[in-house]
């Protein structure tokens, strides 16, 4: 079931290659919606068919290269579950959003659907290489979207993004490595290695390993002070690869953190977690800050992301925090971290979606530009609003709950890191309402930029069914959590039982 | 060494030699005889002779590990690998010559050529005698100086008399080291040796296998035998550059690997840590070098060079990992597979030299680009390619090996060797008109698709292939 979803997109794309040079666009955008429809609805019949708290299921377990310890081992469980099918959504919503698509179609869709496979399998993978293989991959794949289809300066931006991400990846390489080589049999296999652990008591070679995996995932999540490939690859990058990169491959970073780096690595990580809650905390405030001096809007998005996945980081390094009193604190710092993942991918993936609205209409992002939208574009300015809302963490939307969790459950282990990234709240709130007021506020001025549209046309049709989804979702999230929390919840304890060893 | 070693003088071990062997000769003398719009009947022979011994190598293979000629030759998994790699290989070079040559007035000394240089490779990856490496050594450079110059034309010449003079220098060194070598272990064999040299004067050894390392080294192309490498393969025809920066490397990196894997695996040389170093130098030099080239063979030429240097890795952590011998072998099979995949594109498109005249090919050219970049993102060692594997499995002989630092400098070399692969990629996948719009060399291309997909295929099919390289060389 899951090697049939995680390869779905890809024999599609090897179709759409065989198709002769004269298939019309919409054929093959159509194909592509249809193939991300379908890889959302097997994920959901996955989750269907979930059970609750039983740790990992539809496993499969195949030998694929014995003797170098390597085999085809997947599962989903309440970690992989959330992001697997956040995965599909934003794959079809990003579908959807490109049936305007007019530049090189066939090879945008067909990297877009080899790249929904590499996501998927990521997240499915429970064997190190095989994790490895889909990382390495996804940053292939981005790396020519970006190269492609980005704007001007798009060519530097993907190649600085391929260096950095690629120098993480041999970093985490490198670090699964060293377990191979600790463990013994020698073995790759998460599960394994996590009822192994065999670092347990070897404090120097735990430390060097981590510090390995920490680098290689704390480029692509990315944390201050890896994250500087992150604003030129976003601000270039086509709207869908803007909101793929946001919405799934930085998860990428985040969840290898949860599966990987605390599972399997506990000792080092009780260890150096304060290293983690300083690291989240600047990242947090840095973001924040910089973010603020931003006058490109979706510079200045992406730097709120390095915002977000700051709160993640903060949240798992302070759940490594020793004492029985904070065990239930612990718990809701993961489960909340876990949940952050699920909804900054919607909200930042509906953000950067809307970014390439404004971009296709203005053809700039920079805010000064524009004033007073929202006369014109009555539609895109409630999403905008609806969409930044949600983003600084308003009641009612699922960010507020991820971030509560997240604080709630920090600030008893580490109260003072805590209490500083509240503050990061305030200042999102107010970069994003200000670029708000900013754009969409005040009298009506439109950019003058060659190519620009001077209507300034409200959402079309696609673009509105590719957004709005998102934002429901957020919504949904926000007001009725427990769904999806009941599945998270089970995995977090999974999880801080195995840091606890 | 088992007592009961029968004197084995059976000539069908060597079958894979004696066929390439037999086929040279056969083939110089057919080709005197043959019109010239026949000559083509060489190759056709050459690569029967090539096809039938990775049969007998495969057959073999599948057989005890031996030792034939009073112990002069080994047979074992390390011979066999480097036979199927190296025959195989020769092949390709065959066939992405075929084109070029037809016709030429030394039509069949191509051919024959190849398969002496092809015979000597083999030779030196199953030598365990010193004077049959000298042998080897000789037998496998001779035929390459005149391949490399065989265009006649000014940079040919220049490749041929740079190789030459190298070589002829390296050459001597290694037979110094060989007399040293004799002189502290009193016996070429390399069991004798393994038993005489741990007892010899230290400073002997290590003096011997310096030199005999500056010989291999040229060979393999690796620092600091690499001076070279960028202009023989700049200056030879593509054909002849896909052979010189692939083939002997396999050859030179088994003797390399069997001489510290028997002679020298119980002596206190400090032939690790010299190998890491070197191996360290190698892989760095060479992408230094390779930054900002703009001739494509030139490029491809620095990145062998840096290529040697993760081949050198396993060879450094022989004594120290289990793992270090079907690392080697892995990562000789995947390289020659994907490094011949980029020579392949290399050879298809004949006049486009710089990486500006690959500019916009991807919408004229979609499957040829794509074995490119298969092939490029393959050297870098991006998964789920053959070389990835082959890396995965060097690191971690070198890790195991004791060799942590050497693998961190591998993986930050790993990353400088994207940034000029990238280089090349990036014009052919661009969205501009086509710098020149020439038809490929339809049966190179062929190849290339060929090799970038059996380089995939070697990649998720690793694992079989790995259990066979496993089993102690022969003594």
């Amino acid at each position: 079931m899951l090697t049939a979803i995680v390869l779905l997109p890809t024999a599609v794309a090897a179709l759409l290659l065989c198709l002769p040079r004269s298939t019309p666009r919409l054929v093959l955008l159509g194909t592509w919606a249809g193939a991300s429809a379908t890889v959302l609805a097997l994920a959901l019949a996955v989750w269907a068919g979930y059970r609750t708290g039983e740790g990992i299921q539809y496993e499969a377990n195949v030998r694929w290269i014995p003797s170098a310890g390597i085999g085809y081992h997947i599962g989903v469980d309440g970690l992989s579950l959330p992001l697997l099918a956040l995965t599909g959504v934003l794959f079809l919503a990003c579908a959807v959003h490109a049936l305007r698509q007019t530049h090189r179609v066939r090879e945008f869709v067909v990297l877009f659907l080899f790249l929904e496979s590499t996501c998927l399998g990521l997240f499915v993978a429970l064997d190190l290489i095989l994790f490895f293989v889909f990382f390495d991959l996804s940053i292939v794949a981005m790396y020519f979207i970006i190269a492609g289809w980005g704007h001007a300066g798009a060519p530097r931006a993907a190649m600085k993004f391929f260096l950095y991400t690629f120098t993480g990846s041999l970093a985490l390489l490198l670090g699964f490595i060293g377990l191979y080589l600790a463990a013994a049999p020698h073995t790759f296999d998460m599960v394994e290695l996590a009822r192994q652990n065999p670092l347990a008591g070897r404090s120097l070679y735990g430390g060097l390993v981590l510090l390995a995996v920490g680098v290689g995932l704390a480029v692509k999540t990315p944390t201050v002070p890896f994250h500087t490939w992150l604003p030129p690859a976003h601000t270039e990058a086509p709207a869908e690869g803007s909101a793929i990169l946001a919405g799934v491959l930085l998860k990428m970073g985040t969840y290898g953190f949860l599966r990987i780096a605390m599972p399997l690595l506990p000792e080092a990580w009780r260890s150096y977690a304060p290293v983690f809650v300083v690291v989240g905390l600047i990242s947090v405030l840095y973001g924040a800050l910089v973010a603020l001096a931003q006058t490109q809007f979706k510079r200045m998005i992406a730097y709120t992301s390095v915002n977000h996945m700051g709160y993640i980081i903060l949240a798992i390094g302070a759940a490594a925090t020793a004492g029985t009193d904070t065990a239930d604190a612990r718990r809701l710092a993961v489960t909340g971290a876990t949940y952050q993942m699920v909804s900054h991918g919607l909200l930042t993936g509906a953000l950067f979606l809307l970014a390439g609205v404004l971009y296709e209409r203005g053809r700039t992002y920079d805010m000064d530009a524009y004033s007073g939208v929202a006369v014109r574009a009555p539609l895109f300015a409630a999403l905008m609003g609806v969409a930044v809302f949600a983003s600084l963490g308003l009641p009612g939307f699922s960010g507020f709950i991820a971030e509560f969790q997240i604080l709630a459950g920090s600030l008893g282990p580490r109260p003072v890191a805590t209490g500083l990234a509240v503050l990061g709240i305030l200042l999102t709130a107010a970069l994003l309402l200000r670029a708000l007021q900013r754009m969409f506020m005040g009298p009506l001025r439109l950019p003058e930029a060659p190519g620009a549209a001077r209507p300034f046309p409200d959402l079309r049709a696609h673009e509105g069914v590719a957004i709005v989804p998102l934002l429901v979702l957020a919504v949904v999230l926000g007001l009725t959590p427990r769904f999806l929390l009941d599945i998270i919840e089970p995995a977090s304890r999974g999880v801080l039982e195995l840091l606890a060893r | 060494m088992t007592g009961t070693t029968v004197m084995n003088e059976n000539p069908l071990d060597l079958l894979p030699e004696v066929l390439l062997g037999a086929s040279a000769v056969f083939g110089l003398l057919l080709g005197g005889w043959l019109p010239r719009h026949r000559q083509w009947i060489v190759a056709v022979v050459a690569a029967a002779a090539c096809a039938t011994g990775i049969v007998a190598a495969a057959v073999a293979a599948t057989g005890e590990s031996m030792t034939a000629f009073d112990g002069a030759f080994a047979v074992d998994p390390v011979t066999s690998t480097v036979r199927i790699v190296v025959l195989a290989g020769t092949l390709v070079v065959l066939a992405l010559g075929f084109a070029p040559f037809r016709g030429d007035a030394r039509e069949s000394e191509f051919y024959v050529l190849v398969q002496l240089a092809a015979l000597g490779t083999l030779m030196l990856a199953g030598a365990q005698d010193l004077l049959l490496l000298a042998a080897a050594y000789l037998l496998a450079s001779i035929p390459a100086y005149t391949l490399a110059g065989f265009r006649k034309d000014g940079p040919g010449t220049e490749a041929a008399l740079k190789y030459y003079v190298v070589g002829a220098l390296l050459g001597v060194v290694l037979l110094a080291g060989i007399t040293l070598m004799y002189a502290a272990g009193r016996a070429t064999a390399y069991p004798a040796l393994a038993e005489a040299l741990p007892a010899a004067p230290e400073a002997l050894v290590a003096v011997g296998l310096v030199g005999l390392l500056g010989g291999l080294l040229f060979k393999a192309g690796g620092v600091p035998g690499h001076f070279w490498v960028p202009d023989a393969v700049q200056g030879s025809a593509p054909p002849v550059a896909a052979f010189l920066a692939t083939l002997p490397k396999a050859g030179a990196l088994a003797a390399l690997y069997r001489l510290v894997a028997v002679p020298l695996a119980g002596t206190d040389v400090p032939w690790p840590e010299l190998i890491a170093v070197l191996a360290a130098l190698s892989m760095t030099l060479g992408n230094f070098g390779a930054f900002f080239q703009t001739d494509v063979k030139r490029l491809l030429a620095y990145s062998t060079i840096s290529q040697v240097g993760y081949l050198l890795m396993p060879i450094a952590a022989t004594g120290g990992s289990e793992q270090a011998q079907p690392a080697l072998l892995y990562y000789l099979a995947a390289y020659a597979v994907t490094n011949l995949g980029a020579f392949a594109v290399v050879c298809a498109l004949p006049h486009a030299h710089t990486l500006d005249d690959y500019r916009g090919l991807l919408r004229r050219h979609p499957a040829l680009v794509l074995s490119l970049i298969v092939c490029l993102l393959g050297l870098v060692g991006t998964p789920p390619t053959a070389v990835f594997l082959g890396k995965l499995e060097v690191f971690t002989a070198a890790v195991d090996g004791g060799f942590a630092w050497l693998a961190v400098v591998a993986a930050v070399n790993t990353v400088a060797s994207l940034f000029y692969y990238l280089r090349w990629i990036r014009p052919a996948v661009s969205y501009g008109a086509p710098a020149k719009t020439r038809t490929p060399v339809r049966p190179a291309a062929l190849l290339a698709c060929t090799a970038a997909a059996a380089s995939v295929a070697l990649g998720i099919a690793g694992g079989p292939v790995l259990t066979i390289l496993e089993g102690a060389p022969a003594r």
